[in-house]
């Protein structure tokens, strides 16, 4: 109500911070009331019923988070993807029919395909090489760190940086921002409309993608090499094994597991790419994949089952790679 | 003065204790008092609405401050005379709330539906008909067109508040005159003129930007709907937008070669291409920096381009200010061929009590059409709004597009399904620009994705 917002607009800052704090200490205290008390209780019981407790207590909260967070809505998910657009009637195959006939799923499939197959392998090659490199060195901090940050960007926040580095200005006589656009005109040669020319425009993206996940895999590989006993590379240095050589015979094959957990990993993350696509093109020139589709069908046009149906889609085509990396990951652990 | 506004200075009161004594005065006695006081002179006006002393009317809105404030300014008068009080409520939870609202038994006395369609969904479902003195007034005030969008199934229920306009040419006053060019009145003068401009060679004639983030198209969506009005008539645009005409209709294809012959002419545009990568602020601001001579949006690019780039508004009679820019309207095929393209606001009731609906008349009478104008940053289609309370040079053009417009018709893509409408028209508009992409390629690929 009116009145009401001008109550509102009357509290100075200091009222509001004041009052947002004594809030957050309120519900501090009533979570650690309801702690001691759950203790309190627990202790008056017999130590039978405490071990009953302790399943309950550490089960039930995240059984109950998984089934709202991720059971329920993968089970609605699968029900809409079977719906029509306003998820009313039963359509059957239909929006599979859809997804695998439209004219741009060519495109589609296309460009999820070149971003699957590049972007990890490049994340992790350079990841790899990067770790490996400085491993021996005395203060690889700072080298690291660098690499590493922008990890801490997200996908939005990247996609708009990398926009700028990618910008075209069509009029000579305007200020052209854009830094590969400076970089070309510098070596005397004319640069094209970078986000526009198919399919360089795809890979000018996946850019981004390497850019974020080649800290990750370094980090990673970087633990894995520091892993590798000493002895072994000794051993084969005094065998007179090239630099080379010890890299690709021995070092490689003792974290060969972990480069699969880091490739795997980032394929994930790849076919869900969609923040960096959109941000940079809205999947417009040719760019489009499938997790921008879904959620354009989705929240943009309104059709849940179409929506949903490609959800599905790029669910299926996730679960193998997820089973391998799973598979890896014990493999790692049963090897230490 | 308004018991609300009564209201807002006993809150600003900083005793707690002065606050509730005032508030507690500020009842319809007072009131009374006061119009007996001020005398029947300025309250004669408001006999039609009289005999609802000491009744509420709450309206129900998206519109929310700074423009709420002027509104709730615009009452007051009424208000006392009247002694209705109107409690605005306004949220930008509007669209998702009044369903719930409507549905759980709690409906708002008045609702402001930004857009005609979402009125129409609840016409036979809690929305009270407009009584004959509101229906007689909006059949004086406003063109047929207005009255029609109001109008489900032959009953008359939204009477038309606020109005926006698409159909503008933005250009630099000063320019034109210092080069000796003529505002077009035809289709074909504004080609002439963009032959003229390309010819003399200093400015670039056109500016287009489509870029918008994940809705990139919907400039070239407007451009076509505005062409499609003026190359086709009022009731094909209908059949169009309902998807009656099929999109790739030798009609429809008519219209694209005609908005092609401007947006994909280098000598016109520049690069064809990177109108996609081309935000449309940035394609505005060629106007402000000079790169180019004329660009068609909506009266609301102004703001953005007065806050963001530094362009001063002006009148399209000021010839003499450096930066200046102002609009003229987008020609029609032939001068006496004038179609509007824009949007409105409409207000339906779901209340059957004299004050709701004396507070509706009120609402499409041109005194508080023009009382709202004089405040600033407002206009509406009525035709009884004198454009010398219109402030704003580029409001009192649109103000004159309204009144004139031979057809006036709201943006087709937000009307048509969303799969096209939000979807296959604006992507295919950019690959039309970004890919050179074929106009028979466009519109079949549109056709394809329609949910016929």
């Amino acid at each position: 109500m009116f009145t009401l917002a001008l109550h509102a607009a009357r509290k100075t800052p200091a009222d509001i911070i004041a009052e947002n704090f004594s809030l957050l200490a309120l519900a501090l205290l009533s979570f650690g009331a309801v702690i001691f008390l759950f203790f309190l209780l627990a202790s008056r019981t017999s130590v039978k019923t405490q071990e009953w407790l302790k399943y309950l207590v550490f089960l039930v909260p995240s059984i109950l988070l998984l089934v709202v967070g991720l059971i329920y809505p993968a089970i609605r998910t699968l029900i809409l993807a079977f719906m029509d657009k306003e998820a009313e009637t039963f359509v059957g195959f239909d929006n599979f029919v859809w997804a695998f006939t439209i004219p741009e799923i060519t495109v589609v499939l296309a460009n999820t395909a070149i971003w699957v197959v590049t972007a990890p392998i490049l994340s992790t090659v350079i990841g790899l090489a990067i770790a490996y490199m400085t491993d021996r060195m005395k203060r690889p901090a700072a080298i690291k760190s660098l690499i590493f940050m922008p990890m801490a960007i997200s996908f939005v926040g990247a996609g708009i940086i990398w926009k700028f580095v990618y910008n075209y200005q069509p009029n000579d006589n305007k200020p052209d921002i854009g830094l590969l656009s400076a970089i070309f005109k510098g070596l005397g040669l004319t640069p094209p409309n970078w986000l526009l020319e198919a399919p360089l425009n795809s890979f000018l993206l996946i850019v981004v993608m390497i850019w974020i996940q080649t800290g990750f895999a370094m980090v990673v590989l970087s633990a894995a090499l520091k892993n590798i006993p000493d002895e072994v590379v000794e051993a084969a240095m005094l065998d007179g094994a090239a630099p080379w050589k010890r890299f690709y015979l021995v070092s490689v094959p003792m974290i060969r597991a972990t480069i699969v957990v880091v490739l795997t990993t980032i394929t994930i993350g790849t076919l869900k790419v969609f923040d960096i696509v959109r941000t940079m093109t809205g999947g417009n020139f040719q760019t489009n994949v499938i997790a921008n589709e879904m959620y354009s069908q989705a929240f943009r046009q309104m059709n849940f089952g179409r929506g949903s149906a490609l959800a599905i889609i790029l669910f299926v085509a996730i679960i193998p790679i997820i089973i391998y990396n799973i598979r890896q990951l014990r493999l790692e652990r049963t090897e230490r | 003065m308004s018991t609300l506004r009564r209201r807002v200075v006993a809150l600003g009161a900083t005793a707690v204790a002065a606050t509730l004594v005032m508030a507690g005065c500020a009842s319809t006695e007072t009131v009374t008092e006061e119009t007996t006081a001020t005398g029947s002179d300025a309250c004669a006006a408001y006999e039609a609405y009289m005999g609802n002393e000491g009744t509420e009317v709450e309206i129900y809105t998206t519109i929310i401050d700074p423009e709420a404030s002027l509104f709730i300014e615009s009452f007051a008068e009424f208000e006392d005379c009247t002694g209705i009080t109107i409690n605005w409520n306004g949220t930008q939870e509007f669209e998702a709330q009044i369903s719930v609202r409507v549905e759980g038994g709690t409906a708002p006395d008045i609702a402001i539906f930004p857009q005609p369609g979402l009125l129409a969904k609840f016409a036979g479902n809690g929305l009270v008909p407009a009584n004959d003195a509101t229906s007689a007034s909006v059949d004086e005030n406003y063109t047929a067109d207005w009255k029609t969008y109001g109008t489900v199934d032959g009953v008359f229920y939204g009477s038309p508040l606020g109005a926006n306009v698409k159909s503008f040419v933005w250009y630099s006053p000063k320019t034109f005159a210092d080069k000796g060019w003529s505002i077009p009145t035809t289709w074909d003068e504004l080609l002439a003129l963009s032959d003229t401009v390309a010819a003399e060679g200093s400015v670039q004639p056109w500016c287009v930007g489509f870029g918008s983030g994940d809705a990139t198209g919907w400039v070239g969506t407007d451009w076509m709907e505005d062409l499609m009005l003026r190359f086709q008539d009022a009731a094909t645009y209908d059949q169009w937008v309902s998807g009656e005409l099929p999109f790739n209709d030798p009609k429809v294809a008519e219209v694209l070669a005609e908005a092609g012959k401007i947006l994909k002419n280098p000598a016109y545009v520049g690069d064809v291409a990177s109108i996609a990568t081309t935000t449309f602020q940035e394609g505005g601001a060629g106007l402000v920096d000079g790169s180019c001579a004329m660009h068609r949006q909506a009266s609301f690019i102004g703001g953005i381009l007065a806050a963001d780039f530094g362009a001063t508004i002006v009148d399209p009679s000021d010839t003499t200010t450096e930066g200046g820019i102002t609009t003229f309207y987008f020609p029609g095929v032939s001068a006496d061929n004038k179609p509007a393209l824009g949007g409105g606001e409409f207000i339906g009731i779901f209340a059957d009590r004299p004050e709701v609906h004396a507070v509706q008349h009120y609402l499409t009478t041109p005194e508080w059409n023009n009382k709202k104008a004089a405040l600033g940053g407002w206009f509406s289609a009525n035709l009884g709004l004198d454009t010398a309370n219109v402030a704003d040079p580029v409001n009192k053009v649109a103000v004159e597009i309204l009144q004139n417009a031979s057809t006036f018709r709201f943006d087709g893509s937000d009307v048509m399904p969303a799969e096209v409408g939000a979807g296959s028209f604006w992507k295919e508009m950019t690959a039309w620009v970004a890919e050179d992409k074929s106009d028979k390629a466009v519109l079949d690929a549109i056709y394809a994705s329609w949910p016929y």
